[in-house]
């Protein structure tokens, strides 16, 4: 896309810092649409911050190039700063002023004027519970109103594109839900948020998409829910099933386990232990295969885990159908999807950083 | 609120910007005159009781040696008073505190945010200059000629503006952690060669601080106030002392920006 349209476009960009010998950011390329919520993850390191320094005009790329609101972020630099906005990780409000000057004195910056800054100002600090704080200097405030008064100070000039830098490391739960009630709120507003982080969960619960980057390259591009599925295999279905497989018909003695195999989208099926405290003592826990499958068909209670590919949810009717039709009963049913950490593990490795 | 859903919305004007960011610091300082004044004036004023009252009530300074010693004074308050406002805040600023960060996303070019800061410190450099004056004449028994007066404050504020220019040299090359080497090793040498309490052609007979104090650019800048204020004083021409002070001015500033933008832009 080169027609403006998109918030945030960078084509392959790199960036190598002077004296490394390697590119911090190596041929990075995503384009973020307008009212989206995008998060970029990735371990330390793997360039987030240089890509998002570049973004925001602090950091100057070695090559390729970036985009954000329709504007070039090196040619049109000045430009591109009216129209984004950052909260950073680390605390940078201006000391030497209280909370509501830090916003008032941020919309000056932009140009906006004496009565309307005073009224966006009072509307923000309301609108993120600091109306009590104004008149505090910033050395008083914890973490979590300190990141507040960041994220009210960036919309004070109404920016097209904010950029949230890991929104709620080091943040307790009640500021955490917080700032992601305010990632919604702006996201229904249209305003475009990119935010890095490494924490999953919240970039699975708050992204339209998630870019996976690492080495300075993207690894991953999709919905979270699309990251998940790609993981083959990772999803689960987990059945407690009460009595016996005997009467189904099949006669070849390896019973529930055997039959579930030939469901499709199943790859692989798991024996557990048998709930503890279950009806027949003899289903031994942890058993092996054949064990479990005796202990099944000695009408005990046991527990499967079905590995499958496909979604989950779509093998519920297929597997209760099939173990009722050979004569059992469903007692527990559990869906496991895969976490968008098992996605980041698997395409980043294990390795500390 | 309906934040960025407005298209092709003009960008506000580097000029305005700059203003408020001027604005900005005018502010603080305004919160806190008493810092500010404290920071300027205790030094001089203990330089004037120590060197002229007390040492000239005992009789081991010459009588008139305080008319000597407040152009200078003057003079060490235009460049000090405006180095310290840029250099301190700037290492902090890109270190710690990160505060310049939102300076530097406003919408004007980066280079505009170093000038707004020497230019702030200039105007400080020349309050802290001006400010002394007063307290020096309760002090010092002077007769300055009428005329004088207009030559000396413009050298104050060339004084002014080349602290600024060296100060943002200062702050930009200096890491945090090296800020306590700055008084031993910069901000002491620079007070004590800059013929502040010396008229520097009374150094003949001691050739080795003669071209010492002739490299520190304070030196011209003591001599040029003391050219216009007390220029029965042995003195360097006027001219000469503007010309190498704006030419340093022109030299440090560049570089300063140069330094500002290298730590402003990765």
């Amino acid at each position: 896309m080169t027609d403006g349209s998109a918030a945030v476009e960078v084509v392959d960009l790199v960036k190598r810092y002077p004296k490394s010998t390697t590119n911090a950011v190596d041929g990075l390329s995503f384009t973020v649409g307008r009212g989206e919520v995008f998060g970029l993850l990735g371990p330390n390191g793997a360039g987030k911050t240089t890509t998002v320094g570049v973004l925001t005009t602090r950091v100057l790329p070695t090559g390729g190039r970036a985009r954000v609101a329709g504007l070039d972020v090196v040619a049109d630099s000045v430009a591109v700063r009216s129209r984004l906005a950052v909260v950073p990780q680390r605390v940078n409000l201006d000391r030497s002023l209280n909370v509501r000057d830090n916003l008032v004195f941020h919309a000056a910056y932009h140009g906006v004027g004496r009565a309307e800054r005073a009224r966006r100002a009072d509307a923000l600090l309301e609108r993120m519970g600091l109306t009590e704080k104004a008149r505090e200097l910033v050395d008083e405030l914890s973490g979590g109103q300190s990141q507040r008064v960041m994220i009210a100070r960036g919309l004070m000039h109404r920016p097209e594109v904010l950029f949230l830098d890991e929104p709620s490391t080091g943040l307790d739960p009640q500021a955490r839900l917080f700032v992601h009630d305010q990632v919604r709120a702006l996201r229904a507003e249209g305003v475009t948020v990119v935010l890095t982080t490494h924490d999953m969960d919240e970039a699975a619960k708050l992204s339209d998409r998630v870019g996976i980057v690492d080495h300075g390259r993207l690894l991953a591009l999709d919905t979270p829910a699309a990251l998940m599925r790609s993981l083959p295999g990772s999803a689960t279905v987990e059945v407690t099933v009460r009595g016996s497989g005997s009467g189904s018909g099949s006669g070849s003695g390896d019973g529930h386990g055997a039959a579930l195999q030939e469901v499709p989208g199943v790859v692989r099926v798991e024996w557990l232990a048998a709930p503890a405290g279950g009806p027949d003592p003899s289903a031994t826990p942890g058993a092996t295969n054949g064990a479990a499958v005796a202990a099944v068909q000695d009408a005990a209670v046991a527990r499967l885990r079905l590995y499958v590919e496909a979604d989950p949810a779509e093998l519920v009717g297929p597997v209760v159908a099939l173990l009722a039709a050979r004569g059992a009963s469903v007692a527990d049913l559990a869906l496991g999807a895969p976490s968008l950490e098992d996605v980041f593990i698997s395409l980043t490795g294990r390795e500390l950083r | 609120m309906t934040a960025g859903t407005t298209t092709g919305t003009t960008t506000p004007s580097a000029g305005r910007a700059f203003l408020a960011v001027l604005q900005r610091d005018v502010f603080v300082t305004g919160k806190e005159l008493p810092t500010f004044l404290a920071q300027v004036l205790v030094q001089p004023f203990f330089f004037l009781l120590v060197f002229v009252t007390v040492l000239g009530r005992a009789g081991f300074v010459a009588p008139d040696y305080g008319a000597i010693m407040l152009p200078g004074l003057l003079a060490l308050n235009a460049l000090f008073g405006s180095l310290q406002a840029v250099a301190f805040p700037l290492v902090f600023e890109f270190s710690y505190s990160r505060e310049i960060e939102d300076r530097l996303l406003a919408p004007m070019p980066v280079a505009l945010v170093a000038v707004e800061k020497m230019l702030f410190a200039t105007l400080r450099g020349v309050l802290a200059s001006v400010l002394m004056v007063p307290i020096g004449l309760l002090m010092v028994d002077v007769s300055w000629p009428a005329a004088g007066l207009l030559p000396a404050f413009v050298m104050v504020v060339v004084g002014a503006v080349l602290g600024a220019a060296l100060g943002m040299v200062i702050g930009t090359s200096v890491p945090a952690r090296r800020i306590n080497v700055l008084f031993a090793l910069v901000f002491t040498p620079l007070l004590f060669t800059g013929s502040v309490q010396y008229p520097w052609l009374t150094l003949e007979g001691l050739p080795w601080f003669q071209v010492l104090s002739a490299l520190n650019p304070l030196t011209y800048v003591s001599e040029g106030v003391r050219a216009a204020l007390v220029p029965q004083v042995p003195h360097l021409p006027l001219w000469l002392c503007l010309v190498v002070a704006v030419t340093a001015s022109a030299v440090l500033g560049v570089l300063g920006i140069r330094g500002f933008l290298r730590r402003a832009l990765d």
